[in-house]
């Protein structure tokens, strides 16, 4: 799919392939990526065991709160923040904003996030993701979203959830509906796929692969709500192969404690002893939003399609 | 390889164990997944997967295991460490973070990210002499390098610039890029005959 292949004399290799561009989210599974404002942050995020950090202007909690439109944050801050830590640094782009995309790259950002967390730039298309040689994650709500996504060249999908609200209920239903929908493709026989493909509204050649292999073709982490080490661990009894983490951790009492107990109930995620003491003495966690009390346009995870 | 099938761990703390498991059982090897002190008593052999060397570092001590690795290493056990688990085996680590650990074990200096971001990630042809004439695939994911081989180590493979990814030492073997992503096994195999 697509010519997303550059090559280079440097080590006569190539890069920016599809498999460089996926292997890269392999190595990140099982880790727990986090949301940092600053390069303080990022150091702490990387010293309490990120697997890497996602460096914003804004967590989603203060964008929400704050309102207007959220964009690609300012180059120096993302710079700053890379040069403060030695783990992969992502950057966000909106929906669609290509040119945001090509400036995150030119940064050198490790991964770029396609993200409804910001304002959508095109309310059609989204970034042709084929064209770069960084790799993109993009969020979805249900199989079909994450298809389409890589279809595009998104090298990593993470469900959607409700970010900024510390409430982990809209990440459960959408891993919770990604993982049922491959499960129910699996059962179908050769001749229903086509319809299954329709309904979907995803290439056929993709849903025979997912149905024939019973995952997704790149790696799923969870996103959007996650605020406990609890939270985090049952994502990844749901199947998430690792963890967001937005505001749930610069916006709670101790930062520094809850992101190594949230790392420590990532990797133990079914040993319900290590996430008890993971979960000891953490101080206050976010203060969080329901998300049913959310009216239906504050809602991020409808944005993109 | 006669007998009973050999039992090798893979240090499930975090990055693409799961990978090396596959390749390992589609080799008749009993492969399980490893993160507790006590399930390394049970195993021939450790495989130390690809991932983020800082987190492995952190949790590795909070949970009880560095020692017990070293001690394993000490011992005689064989290693196979691939990219962050290829860190983890170097007596030095140069760009870590402060305070960074390793297991150590092989006589290398290892440079962490030595090619530069993902941007800079890549994946090329590479001759192994000892794995036969058929170059090995290798993909480099924000891969380290080998700076220094010591007496004890030697190298196996190097990129055209002469940048040393792949080293033996005895029981233990490391190498930059990943072998367990692109279905030749040969690496695997190799590593499963120092089991004895």
């Amino acid at each position: 799919m697509g010519t997303d292949v550059t090559d280079s004399t440097a080590n006569s290799g190539s890069f920016g392939t599809s498999r460089v561009k996926r292997g890269l989210a392999e190595m990140l599974k099982g880790g727990v990526i986090m949301d940092v404002v600053t390069a303080d942050q990022a150091k702490i995020a990387e010293d309490a065991g990120a697997v890497a950090v996602m460096a914003l202007e804004r967590v989603p909690a203060d964008i929400r709160a704050q309102g207007g439109v959220a964009r690609m944050s300012d180059p120096d801050l993302i710079q700053g923040i890379i040069d403060a830590v030695s783990i992969p640094v992502m950057a966000k782009a909106r929906i669609g904003h290509f040119v945001e995309a090509q400036v995150l790259q030119a940064l050198k950002v490790d991964y770029i996030d396609e993200s409804e967390v910001l304002s959508p730039a095109d309310y059609v298309n989204h970034i042709d993701k084929w064209d770069f040689t960084v790799p993109f994650v993009c969020g979805a709500t249900n199989l079909g979203e994450a298809l389409r996504r890589i279809t595009e060249g998104a090298a990593m999908i993470r469900s959607k959830g409700e970010a900024g609200t510390g409430d982990v209920s809209e990440a459960t239903k959408h891993i919770r509906t990604i993982k049922g929908e491959i499960a129910a493709l699996g059962a179908k026989s050769p001749d229903e796929l086509y319809v299954a493909a329709k309904e979907l509204q995803a290439p056929y050649d993709l849903v025979v692969e997912i149905a024939r292999t019973g995952q997704l073709p790149v790696v799923l982490f969870t996103a959007g709500g996650v605020a406990t080490p609890a939270d985090a661990a049952m994502m990844m009894q749901l199947g998430a192969d690792g963890v967001f983490v937005g505001s749930g951790i610069f916006k709670s009492g101790d930062p520094a404690k809850r992101a190594a107990a949230i790392v420590r109930a990532t990797t133990f995620y079914d040993d319900p002893a290590v996430i008890a003491d993971s979960s000891r003495g953490l101080g206050e966690a976010m203060v969080g939003i329901n998300v049913a009390d959310l009216p239906a346009p504050h809602r991020l995870a409808t944005r993109g399609w | 390889m006669a007998g009973r099938p050999r039992t090798v761990g893979v240090l499930a703390l975090q990055g693409d164990f799961r990978e090396h498991l596959k390749v390992l059982r589609a080799l008749g090897a009993d492969a399980r997944p490893v993160r507790r002190p006590q399930e390394l008593a049970e195993i021939d052999g450790l495989v130390i997967p690809g991932g983020e060397s800082t987190v492995m570092d952190k949790l590795s001590r909070a949970f009880g295991m560095a020692e017990p690795i070293k001690a394993a290493i000490a011992g005689g056990m064989p290693v196979y460490g691939t990219c962050a688990g290829l860190i983890m085996l170097a007596n030095t680590v140069r760009d870590s973070i402060d305070g960074q650990q390793s297991f150590g074990g092989l006589d290398v200096v290892v440079r962490r990210n030595a090619f530069g971001t993902q941007l800079d990630s890549f994946e090329t042809d590479l001759d192994v002499p000892v794995l036969g004439d058929e170059p090995v695939h290798a993909v480099f994911i924000r891969a380290p390098i080998v700076d220094e081989v010591g007496n004890a180590a030697r190298s196996l493979a190097e990129l055209d610039d002469g940048t040393v990814v792949a080293v033996e030492q005895g029981p233990l073997l490391g190498t930059s890029f990943h072998p367990e992503m692109t279905g030749d096994d040969r690496f695997h195999r190799y590593f499963l005959g120092k089991l004895g």
